[in-house]
């Protein structure tokens, strides 16, 4: 739950400016990016997401870095992989 | 040393590694607190504890939202759950916490509606797809998790939702750092900074741990070589007699954290005068409640809660190891009555509790055997 965990940003929804779709390691889901509304966010950019919402904009090297060590952590990023896998944020 | 080999950046842990221990003075301790419990999981994850001088010991903070939670605030969460008209929603790491009569999932287990859900965002569409129900969203976490909740309830009042509301445990970390300092069990030289909740809070609140403590924090990232850096950070500005606040995690925590954030939380949320924490017992102004203006999407105005100050079991001292006065295997029940499948305390429910790091990489062992070595 407190695992920030970095996605590659696919598209900002048509006419749902505050919803991005994302791609976190292959699960492609939508996410909201309200609380980043002082930036601008383009599809290939990564933010770093928590709980649903993206919290900041990272860069692809913290990105990959990030990830990596989620991957690292093990059980507890699949845990919260899965519980993304579940989610229908609209 | 087995654990050396685990991260790739290993040449540059040792080289930190040899700076840090060039800066001990001889013949003095060090107690550093990482107060995240994501820095716990690291530390333990990747053995950083060998890198680091005998003289250093790092002593794990309260920085567990799942941990933290009182015993009570569960039951209160369950009463609410058994009306058989509401549907209780929950993230996944809540849901094996133990109450009085036992965890979200047992209560699942005997037929009660409570459901795991990845966002608060997702707790609204199910309100919004039962209108005959009225669901409840069980609302944790420090400040990086507050912003999510206080989004969805601005959402809920823009959509006009009138099933949706949140059971809120939010806290703050702040008090609970001042807490630690007050408290006369322990001396600390230093902190790790939490590094996501200073996404949101920024670098300007832990000022007074420099002004008023005379103590250094550094703001770190999560993988290892982050976590040695700041510890390498702490004891140059220790060694030096400096008390500052650094961020060593920049790349992503701004100095004055995320404005959006910290505006939502204010229009929706005020601070509780005061709120019970396990372990640390009750600590002003450390927890935050819906704001009055939002009334209507406070499950704890709308509905009967018990509120029932519960004692946590006495054979758990989850207490004393938030506090960091204990280390997780010097508790009684530590990997015998309590491990991660059978939890007394909520150390060892969640990934980011202490009790469940040590558990799952073993640390237990290394200790005992470095214990004694040396006694």
């Amino acid at each position: 739950m407190c695992l920030g965990i970095p996605g590659e940003v696919i598209e900002i929804l048509p006419d749902q400016p505050d919803l991005a779709r994302v791609d976190v390691s292959g699960v492609r889901r939508v996410i909201n990016i309200g609380l980043l509304e002082n930036e601008t966010i383009a599809p290939g950019e990564w933010v770093l997401i928590h709980v649903g919402f993206a919290l900041s904009k990272i860069d692809e090297a913290e990105a990959a870095a990030a990830l990596e060590f989620l991957e690292g952590i093990g059980q507890a990023y699949e845990d919260e992989l899965a519980a993304l896998a579940e989610s229908r944020i609209e | 040393m087995r654990f050396v080999d685990e991260f790739r950046d290993a040449d540059k842990a040792h080289a930190l590694a040899a700076k840090i221990a060039s800066l001990c003075e001889p013949g003095r301790q060090y107690k550093l607190m990482e107060v995240c419990g994501g820095h716990t999981h690291t530390i333990y994850k990747h053995g950083l504890e060998d890198y680091l001088p005998e003289q250093i010991t790092l002593v794990h903070g309260p920085g567990c939202p799942v941990c933290v939670i009182p015993m009570g605030r569960v039951d209160d969460a369950m009463a609410l759950a058994s009306d058989p008209d509401v549907i209780m929603t929950s993230f996944g790491d809540m849901m094996r916490v133990p109450g009085s009569n036992g965890s979200f999932f047992d209560a699942k287990a005997r037929g009660t509606d409570i459901r795991m859900v990845y966002s608060p965002l997702d707790s609204l569409k199910i309100a919004r797809q039962n209108p005959d129900k009225r669901v409840i969203f069980m609302a944790i976490g420090f400040e990086t998790t507050a912003p999510s909740t206080a989004m969805t309830v601005l959402r809920a009042a823009a959509e006009g939702l009138t099933n949706f509301s949140i059971f809120c445990n939010h806290v703050t970390i702040i008090p609970a750092i001042k807490a630690i300092l007050d408290s006369p069990d322990l001396r600390l030289d230093g902190f790790i900074g939490p590094g996501h909740v200073s996404t949101v809070i920024g670098c300007r609140p832990y000022e007074f741990i420099a002004r008023d403590y005379g103590k250094p924090v550094v703001v770190a990232g999560f993988e290892p070589l982050d976590i040695l850096q700041s510890i390498y950070m702490l004891m140059l500005q220790l060694s030096q007699d400096r008390a500052e606040i650094e961020n060593q995690y920049s790349r992503v925590v701004p100095w004055d954290g995320n404005v959006v954030a910290l505006r939502a939380i204010g229009q929706t949320m005020e601070l509780r005068p005061y709120f019970e924490w396990r372990g640390l017992g009750f600590i002003s102004h450390s927890a935050l409640k819906v704001r009055s203006d939002y009334a209507k999407f406070d499950a704890e105005l709308l509905y009967s809660v018990p509120g029932v100050r519960v004692a946590d079991p006495k054979a758990c001292q989850c207490g004393e190891v938030l506090k960091g006065v204990l280390k997780p295997w010097e508790c009684k029940v530590f990997g015998t009555a309590c491990t991660p499948e059978t939890p007394i305390g909520t150390c060892m429910v969640s990934p980011e509790g202490a009790c469940a790091a040590y558990y799952n990489y073993g640390r237990l062992t290394r200790t005992r055997v470095k214990e004694a070595s040396t006694s």
